[in-house]
């Protein structure tokens, strides 16, 4: 597999709102991370979305972000942390 | 959805209603059939009307999903879903 | 004794209890009608679908964090290797999405959610709980989890991290809370037994054992 990002790398994932079926949650788009770990290739479901095969399959990463680099008001303590699941093309090297 | 405020949160459990598992079990039986992939059910309850969004139930979503994909990929077509609902309305109130 | 299907349109009424159906009664009727009369599938096929109970409950998820807590070995492949692990038990957990587990600890607490639909581990815990795919839930536990789980009873100190876990796409997360304290000579069954499904998710901890 050829996974572009490496665990601990930092990320920034992309902005943009495009059309369509889009599993990049609107909070995290824009925001700074860090690869947390690597699971793998899958399909793409922006395109299983539409009864495409959704292939070439996609390396997926579960990446981490600090609560406060993701809403400006958080209040909770410094080092909480938000993660989801997102597809190597809505990332960016930081 | 991720960082809204909708308010408290029911922690109540509710036991499923016989239409909710008629409707769980149409879902089930189109996607153990191939005739939808999850992918795109959700993304046809993505496309719903925020107002229907926001207010129907989980299953009442499905449903929705389910009536535009057999639509979509012509299984029935509106006209004959209208018709239908029409007959069974005058039964009902006859 | 023998029953004669006339396949009548009225077998599978959608009234409950003597109330005039609505329009979501009359759409669930007029759908499944048609589907079967187009041959998409029978109305046998939908009636065994419809028997067909939940074999998967929270209790299948207890039976494994029990396990872990008392074997260090299984415990450690548990959370390499979640699918042999749970398959050594006898689950056949086939060909659903990847589950992965994640540890609960003094410094660290895993919640989960899936604020784009409903991603649960249906696979060990069954059919997620209404408040798991409310708007409430999936809205506020990424922006205020302390706050949620508040709500449910549940305080961390602020030396604690909390990770907020967002199902996102093929993965589903299952949560290992720590063993309570005081359980020491317990058996696994007792042990499963404070397991409930809500510390499988995060928001709570496991029961404590009542003396």
């Amino acid at each position: 597999m050829n996974a572009t990002f490496k665990v601990g790398q930092r990320v920034l994932v992309k902005e943009g709102d495009p059309p369509g079926h889009i599993r990049t949650p609107f909070f995290l788009r824009g925001k700074p991370g860090v690869i947390e770990s690597i699971h793998g290739e899958f399909r793409n479901p922006e395109e299983l979305a539409y009864g495409k095969e959704g292939l070439p399959k996609k390396p997926l990463y579960l990446v981490r972000f600090l609560q406060k680099d993701v809403w400006p008001d958080y209040r909770g303590p410094a080092a909480d942390t938000v993660c989801a699941d997102i597809y190597e093309h809505w990332l960016d090297a930081d | 959805m991720g960082g809204k405020d909708f308010g408290p949160i029911d922690q109540r459990d509710h036991d499923r209603t016989d239409w909710d598992n008629r409707v769980d079990a149409v879902l089930k039986l189109m996607l153990d059939g191939r005739r939808f992939r999850v992918d795109e059910l959700r993304r046809a309850i993505e496309s719903l009307p925020e107002k229907d969004y926001m207010s129907f139930s989980y299953y009442q979503k499905w449903l929705a999903a389910i009536r535009i994909l057999i639509v979509e990929k012509g299984m029935l077509s509106e006209d004959e879903i209208a018709t239908r609902l029409a007959q069974l309305r005058e039964r009902a109130a006859g | 004794m023998a029953h004669h299907h006339d396949h009548d349109h009225d077998d599978h009424a959608p009234i409950e209890e003597g109330k005039a159906p609505t329009e979501f009664d009359l759409l669930e009727q007029a759908i499944r009608e048609l589907l079967i009369e187009k041959n998409i599938f029978s109305a046998d096929d939908l009636r065994r679908q419809v028997d067909k109970t939940d074999s998967v409950s929270p209790a299948d998820g207890a039976k494994v964090v029990a396990r872990a807590w008392v074997d260090p070995a299984f415990k450690a492949q548990l959370l390499a290797d979640p699918k042999t692990a749970i398959e050594a038990l006898g689950y056949d957990v086939g060909p659903a999405p990847n589950l992965v587990v994640l540890e609960n600890t003094d410094t660290l607490h895993h919640v989960v959610v899936c604020t784009l639909c409903s991603c649960y581990p249906r696979v060990l815990l069954g059919p997620p709980p209404d408040w798991y795919k409310s708007k409430e839930y999936r809205g506020r536990v990424v922006i205020d989890p302390r706050g949620v789980l508040d709500e449910f009873g549940t305080q961390l100190d602020d030396s604690v991290e909390i990770k907020v876990v967002d199902s996102t796409a093929d993965m589903r997360y299952l949560v290992l809370p720590p063993r309570p304290a005081g359980t020491e000579g317990m058996t696994e069954e007792q042990l499963a037994a404070l397991v409930t499904r809500d510390c499988m998710v995060g928001v709570t901890f496991p029961d404590t054992p009542v003396n």
